[in-house]
Protein backbone atom coordinates (compact mmCIF):
# COMPACT_ATOMS: atom_id res chain seq x y z
CA UNK A 1 0.00 0.00 0.00
CA UNK A 2 1.63 3.43 -1.01
CA UNK A 3 -0.25 6.33 0.21
CA UNK A 4 2.97 7.90 0.91
CA UNK A 5 5.15 9.59 -1.62
CA UNK A 6 8.46 7.78 -2.16
CA UNK A 7 10.10 10.86 -1.42
CA UNK A 8 8.34 11.48 1.84
CA UNK A 9 10.10 14.14 4.19
CA UNK A 10 8.07 13.83 7.75
CA UNK A 11 7.89 16.80 9.26
CA UNK A 12 7.14 16.98 13.42
CA UNK A 13 5.31 20.01 13.57
CA UNK A 14 5.51 21.53 17.13
CA UNK A 15 2.26 22.27 18.71
CA UNK A 16 1.32 24.97 21.16
CA UNK A 17 -0.54 23.97 24.23
CA UNK A 18 -3.51 26.26 22.75
CA UNK A 19 -3.66 23.92 19.37
CA UNK A 20 -1.68 26.38 17.58
CA UNK A 21 1.55 25.69 15.34
CA UNK A 22 5.34 26.87 16.87
CA UNK A 23 6.45 29.51 14.21
CA UNK A 24 9.13 26.73 13.07
CA UNK A 25 6.53 24.94 11.12
CA UNK A 26 6.70 27.05 8.05
CA UNK A 27 10.47 26.58 8.09
CA UNK A 28 10.45 22.66 8.64
CA UNK A 29 7.86 22.19 6.00
CA UNK A 30 9.33 24.76 3.44
CA UNK A 31 12.71 22.95 4.10
CA UNK A 32 10.86 19.48 3.44
CA UNK A 33 9.25 20.96 0.09
CA UNK A 34 13.07 21.32 -1.22
CA UNK A 35 13.99 17.79 -0.57
CA UNK A 36 10.89 15.92 -1.27
CA UNK A 37 6.82 15.31 -0.35
CA UNK A 38 6.07 16.97 2.64
CA UNK A 39 4.19 15.21 5.25
CA UNK A 40 3.23 16.53 8.34
CA UNK A 41 2.91 14.84 11.74
CA UNK A 42 0.69 16.52 14.42
CA UNK A 43 0.72 15.50 18.06
CA UNK A 44 -2.69 17.63 19.92
CA UNK A 45 -4.94 17.21 22.73
CA UNK A 46 -7.83 15.91 21.63
CA UNK A 47 -10.26 17.99 19.50
CA UNK A 48 -7.36 19.88 18.27
CA UNK A 49 -5.85 17.83 15.57
CA UNK A 50 -8.32 19.12 12.24
CA UNK A 51 -7.33 22.36 12.38
CA UNK A 52 -3.52 21.89 13.21
CA UNK A 53 -3.68 19.56 10.01
CA UNK A 54 -5.19 22.88 8.03
CA UNK A 55 -2.86 25.12 9.34
CA UNK A 56 0.06 22.54 8.58
CA UNK A 57 -1.18 22.31 5.08
CA UNK A 58 -1.59 26.01 4.23
CA UNK A 59 2.10 25.54 5.23
CA UNK A 60 2.77 23.02 2.57
CA UNK A 61 2.07 19.84 4.46
CA UNK A 62 0.75 17.29 1.43
CA UNK A 63 0.14 14.60 3.86
CA UNK A 64 -0.77 15.06 7.41
CA UNK A 65 -0.85 12.24 10.21
CA UNK A 66 -2.35 13.42 13.64
CA UNK A 67 -2.47 12.02 16.92
CA UNK A 68 -4.65 13.40 19.59
CA UNK A 69 -4.09 12.57 22.99
CA UNK A 70 -6.97 11.36 25.26
CA UNK A 71 -7.74 13.71 28.22
CA UNK A 72 -4.62 15.63 27.27
CA UNK A 73 -1.18 13.54 28.15
CA UNK A 74 0.99 15.09 30.77
CA UNK A 75 3.59 12.89 30.12
CA UNK A 76 6.68 14.95 28.70
CA UNK A 77 7.84 14.00 25.23
CA UNK A 78 7.32 10.56 25.39
CA UNK A 79 3.92 10.21 23.66
CA UNK A 80 5.61 12.63 20.93
CA UNK A 81 8.53 9.89 20.03
CA UNK A 82 5.78 6.77 20.35
CA UNK A 83 3.65 8.86 17.39
CA UNK A 84 6.91 9.51 15.53
CA UNK A 85 7.72 5.83 15.77
CA UNK A 86 4.27 5.12 14.62
CA UNK A 87 4.19 7.68 12.04
CA UNK A 88 7.83 6.73 10.59
CA UNK A 89 6.17 2.99 10.37
CA UNK A 90 3.44 4.06 8.24
CA UNK A 91 5.40 6.90 5.67
CA UNK A 92 8.68 5.37 5.30
CA UNK A 93 10.03 8.81 5.31
CA UNK A 94 13.49 9.49 3.29
CA UNK A 95 14.11 11.91 6.15
CA UNK A 96 12.75 13.06 9.44
CA UNK A 97 12.95 17.19 10.22
CA UNK A 98 12.19 18.05 14.02
CA UNK A 99 12.65 21.87 15.12
CA UNK A 100 15.69 22.70 17.07
CA UNK A 101 13.70 23.79 19.42
CA UNK A 102 14.25 22.34 23.61
CA UNK A 103 10.86 20.04 22.99
CA UNK A 104 12.24 19.63 19.32
CA UNK A 105 15.68 18.42 20.90
CA UNK A 106 14.29 16.15 22.78
CA UNK A 107 11.80 14.18 20.88
CA UNK A 108 15.05 14.03 18.12
CA UNK A 109 16.83 12.98 20.63
CA UNK A 110 14.98 10.01 21.94
CA UNK A 111 13.53 9.26 18.55
CA UNK A 112 17.15 8.65 17.01
CA UNK A 113 18.49 6.53 19.90
CA UNK A 114 14.74 4.32 20.16
CA UNK A 115 15.51 3.80 16.42
CA UNK A 116 19.26 3.84 15.97
CA UNK A 117 19.00 6.33 13.52
CA UNK A 118 21.78 9.08 12.43
CA UNK A 119 20.94 12.07 13.92
CA UNK A 120 21.86 14.87 12.38
CA UNK A 121 21.31 18.30 14.70
CA UNK A 122 20.65 22.21 14.22
CA UNK A 123 20.85 21.86 10.16
CA UNK A 124 20.76 25.27 8.66
CA UNK A 125 19.71 23.65 5.31
CA UNK A 126 18.83 20.50 3.93
CA UNK A 127 19.73 18.86 -0.16
CA UNK A 128 19.51 15.95 -1.77
CA UNK A 129 22.12 13.99 -3.15
CA UNK A 130 22.14 10.24 -4.86
CA UNK A 131 22.66 8.98 -1.80
CA UNK A 132 19.56 10.73 0.46
CA UNK A 133 19.39 13.93 2.12
CA UNK A 134 22.19 15.78 3.56
CA UNK A 135 22.19 18.45 6.13
CA UNK A 136 24.15 21.78 6.08
CA UNK A 137 25.39 23.16 9.53
CA UNK A 138 26.89 26.08 10.55
CA UNK A 139 29.68 25.44 13.42
CA UNK A 140 32.04 27.04 16.12
CA UNK A 141 29.40 30.37 15.65
CA UNK A 142 29.28 30.94 12.01
CA UNK A 143 33.13 30.05 10.99
CA UNK A 144 32.87 26.49 9.38
CA UNK A 145 30.21 24.92 6.99
CA UNK A 146 30.08 21.02 7.48
CA UNK A 147 27.66 18.91 5.54
CA UNK A 148 26.53 15.53 7.33
CA UNK A 149 24.62 12.58 6.06
CA UNK A 150 23.16 8.87 7.74
CA UNK A 151 25.46 6.02 6.51
CA UNK A 152 22.16 3.81 6.16
CA UNK A 153 18.60 5.01 6.07
CA UNK A 154 16.59 8.07 7.10
CA UNK A 155 18.26 10.51 8.92
CA UNK A 156 16.98 12.56 11.95
CA UNK A 157 17.66 16.03 11.55
CA UNK A 158 16.66 18.43 14.05
CA UNK A 159 16.16 21.96 11.95
CA UNK A 160 17.38 25.82 13.33
CA UNK A 161 14.49 27.76 14.00
CA UNK A 162 14.81 30.53 11.31
CA UNK A 163 17.57 29.30 9.54
CA UNK A 164 15.34 28.08 6.41
CA UNK A 165 13.65 31.01 4.08
CA UNK A 166 12.02 28.61 1.90
CA UNK A 167 8.38 28.76 1.99
CA UNK A 168 6.48 26.09 0.44
CA UNK A 169 3.05 26.56 -1.36
CA UNK A 170 -0.38 25.74 0.66
CA UNK A 171 -1.55 22.65 -0.24
CA UNK A 172 -5.36 23.00 -0.97
CA UNK A 173 -6.72 19.30 -0.19
CA UNK A 174 -4.25 17.53 2.28
CA UNK A 175 -4.62 13.97 3.12
CA UNK A 176 -5.46 13.64 6.69
CA UNK A 177 -5.03 10.62 8.31
CA UNK A 178 -5.53 9.88 12.31
CA UNK A 179 -2.65 7.66 13.35
CA UNK A 180 -3.20 4.99 16.09
CA UNK A 181 -0.16 4.79 18.38
CA UNK A 182 0.71 1.98 20.55
CA UNK A 183 2.29 3.47 23.64
CA UNK A 184 5.44 2.31 24.31
CA UNK A 185 5.43 2.74 27.99
CA UNK A 186 8.42 4.20 28.27
CA UNK A 187 9.43 6.23 31.95
CA UNK A 188 8.14 9.70 31.25
CA UNK A 189 8.82 13.05 33.73
CA UNK A 190 5.66 14.64 34.42
CA UNK A 191 4.28 18.06 33.28
CA UNK A 192 2.68 19.55 36.50
CA UNK A 193 2.15 22.92 34.99
CA UNK A 194 2.13 24.82 31.85
CA UNK A 195 2.16 28.80 31.75
CA UNK A 196 2.07 30.07 28.06
CA UNK A 197 4.71 33.04 27.65
CA UNK A 198 2.85 36.27 27.44
CA UNK A 199 3.23 37.73 24.20
CA UNK A 200 3.22 41.61 24.77
CA UNK A 201 5.62 42.76 22.58
CA UNK A 202 4.83 44.02 19.41
CA UNK A 203 8.30 43.71 18.07
CA UNK A 204 8.96 40.89 15.68
CA UNK A 205 10.76 37.60 17.55
CA UNK A 206 14.64 37.69 18.02
CA UNK A 207 15.47 34.45 16.50
CA UNK A 208 14.39 34.58 12.41
CA UNK A 209 14.43 38.82 12.97
CA UNK A 210 15.55 40.37 10.10
CA UNK A 211 16.92 43.03 11.76
CA UNK A 212 18.27 43.33 14.93
CA UNK A 213 20.01 46.18 17.20
CA UNK A 214 21.86 44.82 20.23
CA UNK A 215 23.01 46.91 23.27
CA UNK A 216 25.38 46.11 25.66
CA UNK A 217 27.39 47.42 28.50
CA UNK A 218 27.94 50.79 26.99
CA UNK A 219 24.16 51.37 27.45
CA UNK A 220 24.92 51.80 31.28
CA UNK A 221 21.28 51.12 32.90
CA UNK A 222 18.06 49.39 32.82
CA UNK A 223 16.51 53.10 31.71
CA UNK A 224 18.98 54.25 29.23
CA UNK A 225 18.36 50.40 27.06
CA UNK A 226 15.48 52.22 26.02
CA UNK A 227 17.71 53.75 23.38
CA UNK A 228 18.21 50.47 21.91
CA UNK A 229 14.34 49.77 21.95
CA UNK A 230 13.85 53.09 20.58
CA UNK A 231 16.30 52.81 17.45
CA UNK A 232 14.47 48.72 17.12
CA UNK A 233 11.39 50.66 16.62
CA UNK A 234 12.63 53.09 14.50
CA UNK A 235 13.96 50.49 11.57
CA UNK A 236 10.98 46.90 12.97
CA UNK A 237 13.93 45.57 13.70
CA UNK A 238 14.10 43.01 16.90
CA UNK A 239 15.55 43.69 20.26
CA UNK A 240 19.16 42.00 21.19
CA UNK A 241 22.08 42.01 23.70
CA UNK A 242 24.60 41.05 25.26
CA UNK A 243 25.87 38.33 28.29
CA UNK A 244 27.83 41.75 29.61
CA UNK A 245 24.10 43.87 29.25
CA UNK A 246 21.83 40.34 30.35
CA UNK A 247 24.25 39.83 33.29
CA UNK A 248 24.05 43.72 34.13
CA UNK A 249 20.34 43.21 34.32
CA UNK A 250 19.31 45.80 31.72
CA UNK A 251 17.29 43.46 29.57
CA UNK A 252 16.15 39.80 29.92
CA UNK A 253 17.90 36.49 29.58
CA UNK A 254 15.97 35.61 26.59
CA UNK A 255 17.27 38.69 24.61
CA UNK A 256 21.29 37.00 24.59
CA UNK A 257 22.30 36.97 21.30
CA UNK A 258 25.64 35.03 21.31
CA UNK A 259 27.31 31.21 22.14
CA UNK A 260 25.14 30.80 25.29
CA UNK A 261 21.85 32.22 23.95
CA UNK A 262 20.13 33.08 20.62
CA UNK A 263 22.32 32.44 17.32
CA UNK A 264 20.76 35.29 14.79
CA UNK A 265 21.56 35.86 10.95
CA UNK A 266 19.98 38.69 9.77
CA UNK A 267 19.90 41.09 6.87
CA UNK A 268 21.38 43.74 9.44
CA UNK A 269 22.72 44.04 12.78
CA UNK A 270 23.41 47.01 14.78
CA UNK A 271 25.70 46.85 17.74
CA UNK A 272 25.12 49.74 20.32
CA UNK A 273 27.90 49.50 23.28
CA UNK A 274 28.75 46.27 22.55
CA UNK A 275 32.76 45.48 22.67
CA UNK A 276 32.28 42.19 20.78
CA UNK A 277 33.84 39.37 22.37
CA UNK A 278 34.17 36.37 20.92
CA UNK A 279 31.32 34.63 22.34
CA UNK A 280 28.80 37.36 21.07
CA UNK A 281 30.48 37.37 17.75
CA UNK A 282 29.04 33.51 17.58
CA UNK A 283 26.00 34.30 17.55
CA UNK A 284 25.79 37.15 15.08
CA UNK A 285 28.84 37.14 12.55
CA UNK A 286 26.84 35.41 9.84
CA UNK A 287 24.46 38.65 9.72
CA UNK A 288 24.31 40.10 6.09
CA UNK A 289 25.68 43.62 7.24
CA UNK A 290 26.82 44.71 10.62
CA UNK A 291 26.93 48.06 11.94
CA UNK A 292 28.55 48.73 15.04
CA UNK A 293 28.94 51.93 17.78
CA UNK A 294 31.16 52.03 20.43
CA UNK A 295 33.31 54.59 21.97
CA UNK A 296 36.25 52.26 22.08
CA UNK A 297 38.34 52.35 18.80
CA UNK A 298 40.06 49.06 20.09
CA UNK A 299 36.73 47.59 20.44
CA UNK A 300 36.48 43.79 18.54
CA UNK A 301 33.31 44.27 17.21
CA UNK A 302 34.97 46.97 14.64
CA UNK A 303 36.82 44.04 13.45
CA UNK A 304 33.76 42.62 11.41
CA UNK A 305 31.86 45.67 11.19
CA UNK A 306 31.13 46.84 7.60
CA UNK A 307 30.27 50.29 8.99
CA UNK A 308 32.06 51.23 12.32
CA UNK A 309 31.71 54.51 14.23
CA UNK A 310 33.25 55.60 17.00
CA UNK A 311 31.98 58.00 19.33
CA UNK A 312 29.28 58.53 21.77
CA UNK A 313 25.92 56.16 20.80
CA UNK A 314 23.97 58.88 23.42
CA UNK A 315 24.75 60.88 20.58
CA UNK A 316 25.15 58.96 17.55
CA UNK A 317 21.90 57.30 17.76
CA UNK A 318 19.27 59.67 18.54
CA UNK A 319 20.55 61.51 15.31
CA UNK A 320 20.01 58.20 13.30
CA UNK A 321 16.71 57.51 14.41
CA UNK A 322 15.61 61.18 13.53
CA UNK A 323 17.66 60.31 10.18
CA UNK A 324 15.83 57.13 9.64
CA UNK A 325 12.25 58.90 10.41
CA UNK A 326 12.99 61.92 8.16
CA UNK A 327 14.01 59.92 5.27
CA UNK A 328 10.70 57.88 5.85
CA UNK A 329 8.44 60.88 5.42
CA UNK B 1 21.54 9.14 46.85
CA UNK B 2 24.36 8.60 43.53
CA UNK B 3 24.74 11.40 41.21
CA UNK B 4 26.36 11.44 37.91
CA UNK B 5 27.38 14.24 36.31
CA UNK B 6 28.61 14.47 32.83
CA UNK B 7 31.55 16.67 32.11
CA UNK B 8 32.78 17.30 28.25
CA UNK B 9 36.07 19.10 27.43
CA UNK B 10 35.20 21.60 25.08
CA UNK B 11 37.63 24.24 23.17
CA UNK B 12 37.98 27.82 25.03
CA UNK B 13 35.60 30.16 23.50
CA UNK B 14 37.81 32.44 24.73
CA UNK B 15 40.46 32.06 21.95
CA UNK B 16 39.70 30.80 18.53
CA UNK B 17 38.13 27.72 17.39
CA UNK B 18 39.34 25.10 14.61
CA UNK B 19 38.06 22.66 12.86
CA UNK B 20 40.35 20.22 11.14
CA UNK B 21 39.86 21.00 7.47
CA UNK B 22 41.28 16.86 6.50
CA UNK B 23 39.72 15.18 8.91
CA UNK B 24 36.41 17.41 10.07
CA UNK B 25 37.46 17.01 13.97
CA UNK B 26 38.15 19.81 16.38
CA UNK B 27 41.75 20.89 16.71
CA UNK B 28 42.45 20.52 19.81
CA UNK B 29 46.06 21.69 19.45
CA UNK B 30 44.57 24.92 18.36
CA UNK B 31 43.72 26.73 20.99
CA UNK B 32 43.26 26.02 24.87
CA UNK B 33 40.84 23.41 26.63
CA UNK B 34 38.18 23.61 29.33
CA UNK B 35 36.13 21.96 31.02
CA UNK B 36 32.43 23.15 29.13
CA UNK B 37 31.30 25.83 31.69
CA UNK B 38 27.60 24.34 31.26
CA UNK B 39 29.64 21.12 33.02
CA UNK B 40 31.19 23.04 35.81
CA UNK B 41 27.63 24.09 36.51
CA UNK B 42 25.65 20.79 36.23
CA UNK B 43 28.69 19.66 38.98
CA UNK B 44 27.19 22.77 41.02
CA UNK B 45 23.88 21.71 41.50
CA UNK B 46 25.20 18.09 42.69
CA UNK B 47 27.99 19.47 44.85
CA UNK B 48 25.29 21.69 46.12
CA UNK B 49 22.84 18.56 46.93
CA UNK B 50 25.64 16.60 48.36
CA UNK B 51 27.20 19.92 51.17
CA UNK B 52 23.34 19.65 52.39
CA UNK B 53 22.84 15.31 52.29
CA UNK B 54 26.44 14.11 53.11
CA UNK B 55 25.47 10.21 52.07
CA UNK B 56 25.89 11.85 48.65
CA UNK B 57 27.88 10.30 46.03
CA UNK B 58 28.73 12.46 43.03
CA UNK B 59 30.63 10.61 40.39
CA UNK B 60 31.59 13.08 37.06
CA UNK B 61 31.73 10.67 34.00
CA UNK B 62 33.43 11.70 30.68
CA UNK B 63 34.03 10.43 27.47
CA UNK B 64 37.15 12.57 25.57
CA UNK B 65 40.46 11.88 24.59
CA UNK B 66 43.54 10.63 26.91
CA UNK B 67 44.13 14.52 27.62
CA UNK B 68 40.48 15.14 28.85
CA UNK B 69 41.33 13.60 32.30
CA UNK B 70 42.48 17.22 33.07
CA UNK B 71 38.52 18.49 33.07
CA UNK B 72 37.58 14.70 34.86
CA UNK B 73 40.58 15.95 37.68
CA UNK B 74 38.86 19.87 37.51
CA UNK B 75 35.25 18.07 38.70
CA UNK B 76 36.83 16.20 41.23
CA UNK B 77 39.11 19.40 42.62
CA UNK B 78 35.59 21.11 42.66
CA UNK B 79 34.31 18.08 45.09
CA UNK B 80 33.07 15.11 43.23
CA UNK B 81 33.83 11.93 44.96
CA UNK B 82 35.19 9.95 42.06
CA UNK B 83 35.81 10.67 38.17
CA UNK B 84 35.32 7.77 35.53
CA UNK B 85 36.87 8.76 32.14
CA UNK B 86 35.82 6.70 29.17
CA UNK B 87 39.06 6.39 26.54
CA UNK B 88 39.22 4.75 23.10
CA UNK B 89 40.50 5.15 19.78
CA UNK B 90 37.81 4.20 18.38
CA UNK B 91 35.74 7.07 19.91
CA UNK B 92 38.12 9.29 17.67
CA UNK B 93 34.87 11.48 15.91
CA UNK B 94 32.00 9.48 17.90
CA UNK B 95 28.78 10.31 16.65
CA UNK B 96 25.59 11.32 19.03
CA UNK B 97 24.36 7.68 18.77
CA UNK B 98 27.58 6.51 19.82
CA UNK B 99 28.53 9.14 22.26
CA UNK B 100 24.67 8.44 23.42
CA UNK B 101 25.74 4.60 23.64
CA UNK B 102 28.89 4.63 25.52
CA UNK B 103 27.37 7.41 27.80
CA UNK B 104 24.55 4.89 28.95
CA UNK B 105 26.80 2.01 29.74
CA UNK B 106 28.93 3.55 31.30
CA UNK B 107 25.98 5.40 33.57
CA UNK B 108 24.16 1.80 33.99
CA UNK B 109 27.69 0.26 35.40
CA UNK B 110 28.14 3.00 37.66
CA UNK B 111 24.61 3.03 38.79
CA UNK B 112 22.84 6.06 39.63
CA UNK B 113 19.73 7.82 41.15
CA UNK B 114 20.39 10.95 39.13
CA UNK B 115 22.75 12.15 35.86
CA UNK B 116 23.09 15.98 36.01
CA UNK B 117 23.90 17.31 31.97
CA UNK B 118 24.27 20.40 30.77
CA UNK B 119 21.62 21.38 28.33
CA UNK B 120 24.12 22.11 25.15
CA UNK B 121 27.65 21.68 24.77
CA UNK B 122 29.29 25.32 23.63
CA UNK B 123 31.19 23.33 21.01
CA UNK B 124 28.87 20.63 19.32
CA UNK B 125 25.99 21.87 20.31
CA UNK B 126 23.60 19.66 20.04
CA UNK B 127 21.34 19.28 23.21
CA UNK B 128 20.28 16.08 22.21
CA UNK B 129 22.39 13.25 24.54
CA UNK B 130 20.22 13.97 27.76
CA UNK B 131 17.26 12.72 26.14
CA UNK B 132 18.91 10.06 24.47
CA UNK B 133 21.14 8.64 27.25
CA UNK B 134 17.37 8.85 29.54
CA UNK B 135 16.07 6.83 26.01
CA UNK B 136 18.18 4.06 26.51
CA UNK B 137 18.52 3.66 30.06
CA UNK B 138 14.68 3.78 29.81
CA UNK B 139 14.74 6.82 32.65
CA UNK B 140 12.59 10.00 32.48
CA UNK B 141 14.38 13.22 31.67
CA UNK B 142 13.92 16.60 32.29
CA UNK B 143 16.05 19.04 30.44
CA UNK B 144 16.78 22.39 30.48
CA UNK B 145 15.96 23.04 34.13
CA UNK B 146 16.02 27.14 35.19
CA UNK B 147 15.69 25.44 38.57
CA UNK B 148 16.18 22.27 40.58
CA UNK B 149 14.71 20.68 43.60
CA UNK B 150 16.21 16.77 44.10
CA UNK B 151 14.42 15.03 46.91
CA UNK B 152 15.20 11.18 47.84
CA UNK B 153 12.74 10.14 45.41
CA UNK B 154 11.98 12.68 42.42
CA UNK B 155 13.37 15.37 41.19
CA UNK B 156 11.54 18.62 39.88
CA UNK B 157 12.20 21.89 38.28
CA UNK B 158 11.41 24.80 35.61
CA UNK B 159 11.94 24.72 32.53
CA UNK B 160 11.36 27.53 30.08
CA UNK B 161 10.77 26.23 26.71
CA UNK B 162 9.75 28.41 23.43
CA UNK B 163 6.32 28.43 23.99
CA UNK B 164 6.53 29.06 28.09
CA UNK B 165 7.57 27.93 31.52
CA UNK B 166 6.65 24.59 32.17
CA UNK B 167 6.86 22.65 35.90
CA UNK B 168 8.30 19.02 35.83
CA UNK B 169 8.46 15.88 37.73
CA UNK B 170 10.45 12.89 37.24
CA UNK B 171 10.47 9.90 39.56
CA UNK B 172 14.38 8.72 40.45
CA UNK B 173 16.14 7.32 38.58
CA UNK B 174 15.71 10.14 36.03
CA UNK B 175 18.22 12.57 33.46
CA UNK B 176 17.95 16.26 33.77
CA UNK B 177 19.98 18.85 32.09
CA UNK B 178 20.32 22.61 33.68
CA UNK B 179 20.72 25.90 31.76
CA UNK B 180 23.52 28.33 32.72
CA UNK B 181 20.58 30.42 34.71
CA UNK B 182 21.76 27.73 37.71
CA UNK B 183 24.52 29.35 39.81
CA UNK B 184 28.42 29.11 38.41
CA UNK B 185 30.49 26.55 39.30
CA UNK B 186 32.37 26.57 42.35
CA UNK B 187 36.45 27.25 42.41
CA UNK B 188 38.32 24.51 43.63
CA UNK B 189 40.59 25.74 46.19
CA UNK B 190 44.43 24.56 47.17
CA UNK B 191 42.87 21.76 49.31
CA UNK B 192 40.68 20.52 46.61
CA UNK B 193 43.22 20.23 43.98
CA UNK B 194 45.63 18.00 46.81
CA UNK B 195 42.24 16.14 47.59
CA UNK B 196 41.52 15.35 44.53
CA UNK B 197 44.98 13.58 43.43
CA UNK B 198 44.13 11.27 46.35
CA UNK B 199 40.64 10.58 44.65
CA UNK B 200 39.74 7.32 42.52
CA UNK B 201 39.97 8.07 39.06
CA UNK B 202 38.49 4.92 36.64
CA UNK B 203 39.30 4.89 32.47
CA UNK B 204 37.06 2.70 30.54
CA UNK B 205 37.53 1.57 27.26
CA UNK B 206 34.90 0.55 24.72
CA UNK B 207 35.40 -2.99 25.63
CA UNK B 208 35.05 -2.68 29.16
CA UNK B 209 31.90 -1.40 28.59
CA UNK B 210 30.86 -3.93 26.22
CA UNK B 211 29.98 -1.09 23.46
CA UNK B 212 30.62 -1.98 19.64
CA UNK B 213 31.63 0.83 17.84
CA UNK B 214 30.84 -1.22 14.26
CA UNK B 215 27.28 -1.66 15.35
CA UNK B 216 24.41 -2.16 12.94
CA UNK B 217 23.24 1.17 14.44
CA UNK B 218 23.03 4.18 11.44
CA UNK B 219 25.10 6.41 12.00
CA UNK B 220 26.02 10.47 11.08
CA UNK B 221 29.03 11.26 9.17
CA UNK B 222 30.30 14.43 8.23
CA UNK B 223 30.80 14.56 4.72
CA UNK B 224 32.71 17.72 4.16
CA UNK B 225 33.90 20.98 5.66
CA UNK B 226 34.62 24.14 4.52
CA UNK B 227 36.14 27.23 6.54
CA UNK B 228 34.34 30.64 5.92
CA UNK B 229 36.38 33.52 5.07
CA UNK B 230 37.19 35.48 7.94
CA UNK B 231 34.65 38.58 7.59
CA UNK B 232 36.57 42.03 6.86
CA UNK B 233 36.31 44.91 8.59
CA UNK B 234 34.53 47.41 6.30
CA UNK B 235 34.39 51.33 7.02
CA UNK B 236 35.30 52.72 10.05
CA UNK B 237 34.27 56.57 10.82
CA UNK B 238 35.02 58.34 14.29
CA UNK B 239 31.90 60.78 15.05
CA UNK B 240 32.20 64.62 14.37
CA UNK B 241 28.93 65.35 15.20
CA UNK B 242 26.99 63.45 11.86
CA UNK B 243 28.06 59.71 12.51
CA UNK B 244 24.15 59.27 13.04
CA UNK B 245 23.75 60.64 8.87
CA UNK B 246 26.16 59.02 7.78
CA UNK B 247 24.68 55.66 9.26
CA UNK B 248 21.26 56.19 8.32
CA UNK B 249 23.00 57.37 4.43
CA UNK B 250 24.45 53.30 4.62
CA UNK B 251 21.60 51.81 5.23
CA UNK B 252 19.75 53.68 2.61
CA UNK B 253 22.93 53.00 0.11
CA UNK B 254 22.36 49.39 0.86
CA UNK B 255 18.43 49.11 0.99
CA UNK B 256 18.25 48.76 5.22
CA UNK B 257 15.87 51.20 5.98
Amino acid sequence: MSDYADDSILVLVDVMPSGELAKSAAGLLGAAAGVGTPVALIVTEAGKGSAAARAAASLGARNVLTVESEGGTQALTVPIVDALGGAVERVRPDAVLISNSIEGRDAAGRFAARTRSALCVDAVGVTRDDEGVVAHHSVYGGSYNVESASTWGAPVITVRQGAISDRAEAVEEPVVEALAVTPSDRRAARIDAFAEAADESTRPELRGASKVVSGGRGLGSQEQFVLVEKLADALGAAVGASRAAVDAGYVPQTAQVGQTGVSVSPQLYIALGISGAIQHRAGMQTAKAIVAINKDPEAPIFDIADFGVVGDLFEVVPQLISAIEARRS
Amino acid sequence: MKIIVLVKEVPDTYGDRKLSLETGLADRSAGDVVLDEIGERATEVALSYADAHPDTEVIVLCMGPAGAVGTVRKGLAMGAAQGVHIVDDDLLGADLGLTAEVLAAAASRIGFDLVITGNVSTDGGGGVIPAMIAELLNVPHATALVSVEISEQAVTGERTTDGGSMSVSADLPAVISITERMPDGRFPNFKGIMAAKKKPLETLSLADLGVDPDSSASRSIMISVAEKPPRAAGVRITDEGDAGEKIADFLAQNRLL
